[in-house]
């Protein structure tokens, strides 16, 4: 295999995610209404009781709306992430992960082209959010856009590896919605999408304790102070760690040599 | 002498504790249309999950033109092309989009890709309709356009897992005489897995697997012959009841 076949396959792989996307209408309309009815209804009407004090990176005190635009940028990563995994079990219900299953290019390429193509259909996504909620007056810097790509990539990379792992170890489309449940809606509301994390310091020290272990606080945070221009370390290397947890365990599950996959499909 | 197109050596599987393929042997040369008859739960689908390498055997060997599967993942797969039992078309993307999908995933060379698809679009008589989702297509047509595309990339062996299932009898015929042909003029090594015993010639190779092993491996008149039947039919029942009993 040469060079320029790994970079047709993933150009292929890409592309069909695209178009993928592009028709499947209510999916778009679905990924960009859940962030704006949080932020045109939620934030609106939690405005006043959710007062924001003065913490980095902001340098002046803030409106409520644009403190959980990061927040919901990570939201939009998040559902993405978990909707590839749940198109991923469906495929192979269905068949069609075989297709890519039997291509002769490494298994794990094919994976990570595939996290990576969903990856970047979910950023499209964040951006035309932002350019909505710009409209809004949250507004960062100019920089700020530039910069938080990559650390939409990474937070997308991780919570689809994630996704991925998820996918690899779920055996029916049925038990999908039930991990959904259990990964989307604690994952969301124990970090600090909605609500700085000191807040919920003075409420309950364990549940502060669960919100900076959780992955997704740090892929929040890492968005949060890219888009102001700055970078959070500490969010960085939780982030990258997480990713590369998640992308072992799901290259794991999909060897098909030491994998899940075989032990839970009965032969025909 | 060429390569085999397939050659199992002694490959079983087992899912748990349940034996699912016990020692199954046997090797298919490069133009052979060979029809692996089984009922349902024989083994024909682990059998394929095991030579498009969804799963690893735990004994045995697979090669494809001579390639091992598991020494030469990538060489052996590139020999390959499938039509699995599940539709596995994309219902979203166009009949063009699908196919184009196929050649990426293949690393296809772009100067060869146009000539080829405009062959496959011909063979399928629907370049008419290239632009359309495969949504709108019939099952009959989109089981041709699987076809087609498996061998896209002309592979050396092509594995059909019961494609003709849900179809009617005109599509299943129209889908069995464009295999062959490929098969006849291409030179390409086809295993034909159905449970479907009028789908079986009396000059085709044939292989009888049942509870995950082969009871009998030839072509369909020698296996009438050595069973004393008039039918494929009844040697398949013969060997069969024989096995169980």
């Amino acid at each position: 295999m040469k060079v320029a076949q790994y970079y047709r396959c993933m150009w292929g792989i890409f592309v069909r995610e695209a178009l993928r996307f592009i028709h499947q209408r209510e999916r778009f309309l679905g990924a960009l209404v859940r962030p704006l009815v949080w932020l045109f209804i939620f934030a609106a009407g939690f405005r006043s009781v959710l007062g924001v004090s003065i913490i980095p990176p902001y340098e002046t005190y803030i409106l409520y709306e644009e403190y959980i635009v990061p927040g919901l940028a990570a939201m939009i990563l998040l559902f993405s992430g978990m909707q590839s995994s749940l198109s991923m079990v469906y495929d192979r219900e269905m068949g069609s992960m075989r297709m890519l299953m039997v291509s002769p290019f490494p298994r794990w390429y094919l994976l990570l082209c595939k996290l990576s193509a969903g990856t970047l259909v979910a950023i499209a996504q964040v951006y035309l959010f932002l350019g909505i909620a710009w409209f809004w007056d949250v507004q960062p810097p100019l920089i700020g856009y530039v910069l938080a790509f990559p650390a939409l990539l990474l937070s997308g990379l991780m919570l689809g590896a994630l996704g991925l792992l998820l996918s690899s170890a779920i055996k029916q489309l049925e038990n999908f919605a039930g991990v959904m449940n259990f990964v989307i809606f604690p994952m969301f509301f124990a970090s600090s999408a909605l609500y700085p994390l000191w807040r919920i310091k003075d409420s309950s020290l364990y549940l502060y304790e669960i919100c900076r272990f959780n992955p997704f606080t740090h892929a929040v945070e890492l968005i949060r102070f890219s888009l102001y221009g700055q970078i959070g370390w500490g969010a960085f290397f939780a982030v990258v760690g997480s990713l590369l947890l998640f992308l072992a365990g799901a290259l794991y599950g999909y060897d098909p040599a030491r994998g899940l996959m075989s032990r839970k499909q009965g032969g025909g | 002498m060429s390569e085999a197109a397939l050659n199992l050596s002694e490959v079983s599987f087992s899912y748990s504790k349940r034996q699912v393929l016990d020692g199954v042997s046997f090797t298919l040369e490069p133009g052979e249309f060979c029809v692996l008859l089984g009922v349902n739960g024989a083994g024909k689908t682990t059998l394929f999950s095991l030579i498009t390498r969804l799963f690893v055997s735990r004994g045995g060997s697979i090669s494809i033109s001579g390639h091992d599967l598991k020494k030469h993942s990538r060489k052996a797969l590139s020999q390959l092309g499938v039509v699995f039992q599940q539709p596995t078309l994309d219902l979203d993307l166009s009949l063009i989009q699908n196919l184009h999908y196929h050649c990426a995933l293949q690393g296809m060379n772009p100067s060869k890709i146009s000539d080829r698809l405009q062959l496959a679009m011909g063979e399928i008589g629907l370049a008419d309709r290239e632009t359309e989702r495969v949504r709108a297509l019939s099952g009959g047509q989109r089981r041709r356009v699987e076809l087609v595309r498996a061998l896209l990339h002309q592979p050396r062996l092509l594995l059909a897992d019961e494609p003709t299932v849900g179809l009617d009898i005109h599509s299943r015929q129209a889908i069995l005489k464009q295999v062959r042909r490929r098969c006849h003029e291409d030179g390409i090594g086809v295993l034909w897995a159905t449970h479907l015993v009028d789908e079986v010639e009396p000059q085709d190779q044939l292989i009888i697997l049942h509870g995950g092993k082969v009871l009998a491996r030839g072509s369909a008149e020698e296996i009438m012959q050595q069973t004393g039947t008039d039918s494929v039919k009844q040697a398949f029942n013969y060997l069969t009841r024989s096995e169980t009993s």
